[in-house]
């Protein structure tokens, strides 16, 4: 023990030295989804210091808003486990229907919409209960999940249908869908709720939805020298919280692209591992952490100079990511 | 379990009652389902063979056409012997646009010319001939089947990749064996492998299934491959179903088979999961309750193809859907981890292909390393500075 507690200090000591701004000590999860494991990692010493098991193919991952819990979607499972953070384990699970593969929770934390892959449907469940409070039909294979900043609309992109739903959170009905390009993964909404952004996998692009008019107003295309176009897969989308830049992952293109969320142009691309699937900032934004499947690891952004800093090894193809409150 | 169904009931009566005014697209599939005999019991083709997958896009079609106001249906018809295609083609094309082939090559060019004045256009499902898309080319086919050619050089980009490059080439007797070992020639030519023999497996006839058959092609296979010179890899070429599925393992020499059995290219398998390809699975067991065939997904990304243009230019009429897919805006999602596009020269779907061993995915190719200027999905068949097709 005395012994590992040393090793602590020494790796902290050296992280505080390495970096000139000591950040707080933040805890992230990242789900990897051929280990059927959870890596916890310390982003003071930016090493890997507990791997839960968890049910089979996790990949959807997120913190309760309390931050005493972590959900992941154990797609193979048809269920969602729930880890205690404190006690680093498998507690209780959620009833979410076949195969879920990411959800989004409400600003309270109480309800969770769940994108269930297999059967074409959006489960709702009340946190707290542990309890299935319905489901809403879409289409073909639903996967990305948001909840707009004032709670009154959840989005859910369905891969093969190609839209991005609109369901009024209220009578969880569908008020509208906006036809996006093909294989849409992810869906973000900016912090004012003037713009959803949807990545497309396969089309290539993300689009600039109006949630108001529901329209797509604009597309950012990405071009990479050297890359083919089909290798140019958007997955993951992070903005920071004043909506001034954003973060695209580019799957196979193996880089991350950085977005002027004004004006919609890449500024840059920062190569991190292999197939990156998706992002977390801490909440302090000063690092950004990008999950690289096909390479079993981490990258650390600095998200100030832009720049990575850091490879963190993981578990077998790291899919999701959370970082705590 | 139960709110499965409960699930899929409500989602069929939403399909099943489009709203007024709905734009109506009918999509035709015509073939000619045979009793073909199989050397291995699984491989045998259902009576549902490749439409099963057409359906299921049918399916996933309404499930987004129920947000667009569009309803898909297909109409199937079944040639029997003595039927004529053509004639057949014609009558579905009074009311289906596009028409999804799995026909063979001399059938679907008579079908193609039948409906040059129509308007109509054949989605070529089932033929890999390369000649369709070569000489015989039409202006009215898409074709969505690879061809031999795709599927050997896939092959031939792996093993080359292994370093398996002496091959010894076996080919069975009939014109279609002869024509996948003229791809395979070709393809050992352009990637480097060298064919260090090659044989004729003469089909004498005879029953597939027998009650003692081990027993004798235990003996048979042996003494067929003996006395070759120093080879790597034994390939077959036996699209008849005669003997390549009686090689593995009963080589004189202890070396693997490819080509017709052993590690197969092809568009699908049953047991491909990457990219999101386990929903797609897992949609048509629940449906069809068996596993997807390489001509099942052909079949599906036919319907899929129409589906998407439609619901992309939002129009059900034929021409502007036709125009759209020969666009340059055009691609499909197929679960094959890229954007399938069209070759513009000869409306070939370009695609990955996989190589399978019957229980596993090995690989997919393009091999990595293999590089085109345009895409390097078309380092797989006869690109664009060699073909001989002439659309008009």
């Amino acid at each position: 023990m005395s012994r590992m507690w040393r090793k602590y200090l020494i790796t902290g000591l050296a992280a505080s030295l390495a970096v000139t701004t000591p950040a707080c000590a933040f805890i992230a999860y990242v789900s990897n989804e051929k280990s059927n494991t959870v890596s916890v990692i310390d982003t003071d010493s930016w090493t890997v210091t507990d791997t839960i098991k968890v049910g089979q193919r996790p990949r959807g991952i997120e913190f309760t808003r309390d931050g005493k819990f972590v959900m992941v979607a154990v797609g193979d499972d048809d269920t969602i486990d729930v880890i205690d953070a404190a006690k680093k384990q498998v507690v209780d699970s959620l009833p979410s229907g076949p195969d879920p593969e990411l959800f989004a929770q409400d600003a309270a934390g109480k309800t969770l919409y769940v994108a269930n892959e297999n059967d074409n449907t959006v489960t709702v469940i009340d946190i707290d209960k542990r309890a299935r409070l319905g489901d809403i039909q879409v289409g073909v294979e639903p996967e990305g999940m948001a909840v707009s900043p004032d709670g009154k609309i959840l989005i859910n992109t369905s891969e093969t249908t190609s839209m991005a739903h609109f369901i009024d959170t209220a009578t969880r009905q569908i008020v509208a869908n906006v036809l996006v390009d093909s294989r849409p993964r992810f869906a973000e909404f900016k912090r004012d709720g003037s713009e959803l952004w949807v990545s497309s996998e396969i089309g290539g692009t993300v689009s600039i939805i109006d949630p108001a008019r529901h329209v797509v107003t604009g597309k950012i295309e990405f071009s990479i020298p050297g890359l083919r176009r089909e290798a140019i897969q958007p997955v993951g989308i992070g903005m920071t919280k004043d909506g001034k830049t954003a973060f695209v992952a580019l799957g196979p293109a193996n880089r991350i692209a950085v977005v002027d969320a004004t004006t919609h142009t890449v500024t840059k691309y920062l190569l991190v591992g292999q197939r990156v699937w998706h992002m977390a900032f801490t909440p302090d934004e000063k690092y950004l952490l990008t999950t690289n499947g096909v390479s079993n690891d981490v990258s650390v952004i600095d998200v100030a100079a832009q720049k990575v800093i850091k490879t963190i090894q993981v578990g077998e193809l790291p899919w999701g990511i959370t970082i705590a409150p | 379990m139960v709110r499965w169904f409960a699930g899929a009931i409500v989602l069929g009566v939403l399909v099943q009652t489009p709203a007024a005014g709905a734009l109506e697209i009918s999509i035709g599939y015509l073939h000619r389902p045979g009793i073909k005999s199989t050397l291995s019991l699984l491989a045998q083709p259902t009576e549902d063979a490749g439409v099963a997958g057409a359906r299921l896009a049918i399916e996933d079609n309404n499930t987004t056409g129920k947000f667009l106001n569009q309803q898909f249906s297909l109409a199937e018809v079944k040639l029997k012997d003595g039927d004529d295609a053509a004639q057949a083609a014609v009558k579905l094309a009074d009311k289906s646009g596009f028409i999804i082939a799995d026909l063979p090559a001399d059938e679907l060019v008579k079908a193609a010319d039948a409906l040059r004045d129509r308007g109509a256009v054949l989605v070529n499902a089932g033929a890999t001939d390369d000649s369709l898309r070569e000489q015989d080319c039409r202006a009215n086919v898409i074709h969505v089947a690879p061809t031999r050619s795709m599927l050997a050089d896939a092959l031939a980009q792996y093993l080359v990749w292994k370093q398996w490059k002496r091959w010894l080439l076996v080919v069975g007797s009939h014109e279609k064996d002869k024509l996948f070992a003229d791809a395979l020639r070709r393809a050992a030519t352009r990637f480097g492998a060298k064919i260090v023999q090659e044989r004729t497996f003469e089909d004498t006839g005879g029953a597939r299934r027998t009650d003692s058959g081990v027993t004798l092609i235990q003996r048979q296979m042996p003494v067929f491959t003996q006395q070759a010179p120093a080879y790597d890899v034994l390939i077959a070429a036996d699209e008849s179903e005669v003997f390549a599925s009686y090689l593995p393992y009963r080589t004189w020499e202890a070396r693997p088979v490819a080509g017709s059995a052993g590690l197969v290219p092809t568009s699908w398998d049953a047991a491909h999961d990457q990219w999101g390809a386990v929903q797609l699975q897992n949609r048509f067991v629940k449906m069809a309750s068996r596993r997807m065939t390489a001509l099942d997904m052909q079949a599906w990304t036919a319907a899929r193809m129409i589906g998407e243009a439609a619901a992309r230019t939002n129009s059900a009429d034929p021409k502007t859907l036709f125009d759209f897919i020969k666009g340059a805006e055009f691609s499909v999602a197929a679960f094959k981890g890229q954007p399938l596009t069209l070759r513009d020269w000869n409306l070939q779907l370009r695609q990955p292909i996989l190589l399978a061993d019957g229980r596993m995915v090995v690989s997919v190719s393009p091999q990595e390393g293999f590089l085109h200027q345009v895409s390097e999905l078309d380092t797989l068949g006869v690109d664009r500075p060699e073909t001989k097709c002439k659309l008009h």
